[in-house]
């Protein structure tokens, strides 16, 4: 006789309700695999967003009882206490359907961050060379494998109390982009993120860290940035 | 929070350790001795080191009180970013007021 | 939470201390009777309680001070724990001290 899960999954968008469905457990299975029993065998309507399934992709980050996790990478034999599962979308950003949020603000505060590289050569001039074993190098490459899954954009207190709050993910591309020897925007990065809404409204609740799925840590790519911006701020580099 | 106010916070919060760690020494002896009113006013009386030490203590302490307060505002309370600061301002400015005219209580009267 | 907590916690004592010592403006005598009412075992205990919430406040704070500044990445729930171990146990020995 299999053993049977109780699963509540959120249905409805802001609005909503939690539902309960009957799933059959099984070996080694995921939180995804539950997610997709129940929209091919018990309700077709259900939205939920996948690619990968393992692990590389960070499209199907959901919270499952109560924490932000990447439901692929999570086996329902390590969280499924008494066989019962909650899932529900990620925190922090807006609901469109069932288990599927917008992801908009989180990419537009990126941008707002400056996480993107600013190029300072042209193809013309010769390729950088880049000592991997440089301490801004390997600042950058512990920093680096973010894959935007928004695990610890929904676990951040801050990112729940500050709206104007660009989040960990924001920021630690923005880190990584300030210790890129090639990158030429270091100016207007530490500007945008010296200002309100920045790197300095982090409280180093370190939520971000634990819960990273690419073991990343966020705090410390963000307290590097601190001392970035405070050394610039200083030295009269950014105004605010 | 910005960098003005991160910096201006984690600097007094720094200055705040020592500061702390001596009062919380000084009052554990002044309970332990049973010390009365007469006894803490005779060593405050006149004596610069005390008003130089509470009085950056008040400093300090207003400041980074005022800062928290802001956090506390901006990130818990509707208030926006602006009211929030001008709260923060007022209290701070409160603690300064009272805590220059304690330490003037015990130091000057 | 609990730095955020402790810390709302000082920021409203703080006038009432400030006021408390004001009263020696009057003379030391309302500050002495002031200070001997305080020494009724629930005003104690508050007190205690008080040092406890500016011991948590200042090791939480240290927290932050090491994490923003030092290389210490893994192992700080464990210092936070401690942190908390230690506040408490100075505030009782402020505690068993005055009673």
């Amino acid at each position: 006789m299999l053993a049977e899960l109780s699963v509540s999954v959120w249905r409805g968008a802001e609005a909503g309700r939690y539902e309960t469905y009957a799933v059959p457990q099984r070996e080694s299975q995921t939180v995804l695999d539950v997610v997709t029993f129940v929209q091919r065998h018990l309700d077709p309507t259900l939205s939920y967003r996948f690619a990968c399934r393992v692990g590389v992709c960070g499209s199907c980050a959901m919270t499952v009882n109560g924490k932000p996790r990447w439901t692929c990478r999570t086996h329902v034999s390590k969280v499924a206490g008494g066989g019962r599962l909650e899932i529900g979308p990620l925190a922090n950003l807006a609901v469109i359907k069932d288990l599927t949020t917008d992801m908009a603000p989180f990419f537009e505060k990126w941008q707002q961050a400056k996480g993107v590289f600013a190029p300072s050569k042209t193809r013309h001039d010769a390729i950088a060379q880049i000592r991997p074993d440089s301490p801004a190098r390997l600042a950058a490459d512990a920093a680096i494998e973010c894959i935007n899954c928004g695990v610890c954009y929904a676990a951040c207190d801050t990112v729940r109390w500050n709206a104007e709050y660009f989040g960990p993910a924001a920021l630690t591309r923005a880190w990584t982009l300030v210790n890129d020897e090639r990158d030429g925007g270091n100016a207007a990065r530490l500007q945008a993120v010296a200002a309100s809404g920045g790197c300095h409204a982090c409280h180093s609740h370190q939520s971000c860290q634990e819960l990273c799925p690419q073991a990343l840590n966020p705090t410390a790519s963000i307290a590097g940035l601190k001392r970035r911006a405070a050394a610039a701020y200083l030295k009269g580099e950014i105004k605010t | 929070m910005n960098v003005r106010l991160y910096l201006w916070q984690r600097l007094t919060a720094a200055l705040l350790v020592p500061l702390v760690v001596v009062h919380i020494a000084v009052i554990f002896y002044a309970t332990r001795q049973g010390m009365t009113a007469a006894d803490i006013l005779s060593r405050t009386h006149g004596s610069i080191v005390w008003a130089s030490y509470y009085a950056a203590f008040v400093a300090a302490a207003s400041i980074h009180g005022a800062i928290g307060v802001r956090n506390v505002l901006t990130e818990w309370s509707p208030l926006n970013d602006r009211r929030a600061g001008w709260f923060a301002v007022a209290f701070g400015l409160m603690l300064v007021a009272l805590g220059l005219r304690a330490v003037a209580a015990v130091v000057l009267s | 939470m609990v730095h955020r907590l402790s810390g709302l916690a000082l920021a409203i004592f703080l006038p009432l201390h400030f006021l408390a010592l004001g009263l020696a403006i009057d003379g030391e005598a309302r500050l002495d009777s002031f200070l001997r009412w305080s020494d009724q075992p629930l005003v104690k205990l508050a007190e205690g309680g008080l040092v406890f919430l500016l011991t948590v406040h200042l090791l939480g704070g240290l927290r932050v001070l090491v994490i923003e500044n030092l290389d210490w990445r893994d192992g700080q729930k464990q210092l936070a724990t401690l942190a908390a171990a230690v506040s408490a146990i100075i505030a009782f020995i402020f505690l068993a001290r005055v009673f």
